[in-house]
């Protein structure tokens, strides 16, 4: 399993760069995770989801979706857009410390 | 008396009713099966209606006759479950008790669920998942002139993850016959990071879309159609104009599962992966596209999944330990148009690799190669579908858990499993 430092400290990761151990996820290791994800800072915002996204994830075992995350109330997709530009479900599941979502095959 | 229960008379329901009435007792147990119609299609044949490869009526034969002797069909619109009370409620007010329920309702395309796109619902915007959709596509696809055809997934999970894919090789393969390629432009727009979920088989179907000049868009999540302006707004702002939209809009389970308050967000049946028990729910099983496990949605699968589905069944009637036995197999043939296509053959762990199935070496069947033979394959496979899956059947020498037997992974040391 490589591992790899984020900001100070060093982590697993898989291939993609998801923690391997969720054991090792502190709020500082999401902030270095973030920032090689270009979100220069994280809000409370931001924290409101990848919270959320963690208790799902223990809940369930997989990381939530998009509509999930839209649907429960927490946040609307279009601001879940602005919060992560890119790939949202995918960013902030790599800075929650939660493994890949599972692609729907 | 006791009572087994199956909602959906789909492949799903129809294999396991299959299966489990030649397993249970007669005189122990009565098995109803409730449907809302009694049009079987054969699904994977939509594909090939909007180039006329097919007709409506050539993949449709009716649902009862595919139900085994001594299961009671009826024919009505399911209201909910009450799983509290073991009981389902039909809409015309009758109550059926079980001891166990299957919940095979599969799912279903639903357009609403993107803003706009209903506006111009079959003028300029069309589906083929649909049998009248697959239609009307074809209507349509005859008199389109040139301009920019956008083949689009919505969301995922779909059904047939691969069919958006056919839908593209199969239209550049008709525009070049026709000679009209030069005139349409074609592009595939998709929420996945690319054209499929797994890494070597994404690559090489993505490298067969730019051969054939079909440009993908990426990591597209739509937040509406704009049917006026014709073009596809995304939520990171980026838009996809269109002469002619093809999608697959969002797909959901049925809308009993929701009124039932059973579902997730996408209205599918929380389901073990592994033992295919509903994770609420004792008595409850559930198969194929109604469930949320992380398998294709696809008949491949549903036959894999129904042997294990069975098994367990028994074993919980006796009160024994579930079998925590699929695997998320699923194997699937991809057309890709001139006479040719692909096969892959994968599961929850292991992504579709090249190799040759189902025999190292002898194959016949090639993996992740465009062949002849597996476009032979596909077309034999309607045949095998009405006659051997549906039925319960074996198909020869596909087992129901994934073989690594045959499969490579490219660049890695030759696996220790073959």
């Amino acid at each position: 399993m490589p591992q790899k430092m984020v900001g100070n400290a060093a982590v697993d990761v898989d291939a993609d760069g998801y923690l391997t151990d969720f054991s090792q996820w502190t709020r500082d290791v999401a902030a270095a995770i973030a920032a090689e994800e270009g979100i220069a800072a994280l809000g409370p915002a931001h924290w409101k989801v990848i919270e959320f996204m963690q208790k799902e994830f223990k809940e369930t075992g997989q990381a939530p979706s998009i509509r999930r995350l839209n649907k429960s109330g927490v946040i609307t997709t279009k601001e879940l857009y602005e919060l992560f530009p890119g790939g949202p479900a995918k960013k902030a599941a790599r800075i929650a410390g939660l493994k890949k979502p599972e692609g729907c095959v | 008396m006791r009572h087994l229960v199956i909602l959906g008379a789909g492949t799903g329901g129809t294999v396991a009713a299959n299966h489990l009435r030649k397993k249970l007792s007669r005189k122990e147990w009565a098995l109803t099966v409730v449907d809302r119609d009694d049009e079987h299609y054969y699904q994977p044949g939509f594909l090939f209606i909007p180039f006329g490869f097919l007709e409506k009526k050539d993949i449709v034969k009716p649902k009862s006759k595919f139900l085994p002797k001594g299961v009671d069909f009826i024919q009505a619109e399911i209201d909910r479950i009450f799983p509290a009370e073991n009981r389902v409620l039909l809409e015309d007010g009758r109550s059926l008790p079980y001891d166990y329920l299957i919940v095979a309702t599969g799912a279903e395309i639903v357009p609403s669920e993107t803003p706009g796109m209903l506006e111009g619902w079959r003028e300029t915007i069309f589906d083929f998942y649909t049998p009248d959709g697959a239609e009307a596509l074809g209507a349509k696809l005859k008199t389109f002139s040139g301009g920019t055809l956008a083949v689009h997934v919505n969301e995922t999970p779909i059904k047939c993850p691969v069919a958006p894919l056919e839908f593209a090789f199969f239209c550049d393969d008709c525009l070049r016959r026709h000679g009209k390629r030069d005139k349409v432009e074609i592009v595939y727009v998709t929420p996945l990071p690319g054209a499929f979920t797994k890494p070597v088989a994404s690559r090489i179907l993505g490298g067969l879309l730019e051969k054939k000049n079909i440009r993908m868009v990426a990591d597209f999540n739509a937040e509406k159609v704009d049917a006026a302006a014709r073009k596809i707004v995304g939520y990171d702002g980026r838009e996809v104009p269109y002469d002619l939209l093809v999608t697959v809009p969002t797909n959901m389970g049925s809308e009993m599962i929701e009124r039932s308050g059973m579902g997730n967000e996408f209205r599918f049946l929380p389901t073990d992966p592994a033992t295919l028990r509903a994770k609420k729910f004792e008595n409850i099983f559930a198969l194929g596209d109604a469930t949320d496990v992380p398998a294709s949605k696809a008949g491949s699968v549903v036959h894999f999944q129904s042997e294990i589905l069975a098994e367990n069944i028994l074993r919980a009637i006796d009160g024994r330990p579930l079998e925590p036995a699929f695997d998320g197999h699923a194997n699937c043939f991809v057309e890709m148009g001139k006479g040719k296509a692909i096969l892959i053959d994968f599961n929850y762990e292991t992504e579709p690799l090249p190799g040759r199935f189902p025999f190292p070496l002898l194959g016949p069947l090639p993996l992740l190669k465009p062949s002849r033979i597996n476009h032979w394959g596909k077309l034999v496979f309607r045949w095998i579908y009405w006659h051997l899956l549906l039925r319960g059947r074996k198909i020869p020498f596909v087992p129901a858990r994934m073989k690594m037997a045959g499969k490579k992974r490219p660049g890695a040391a030759r696996d220790g499993s073959q």
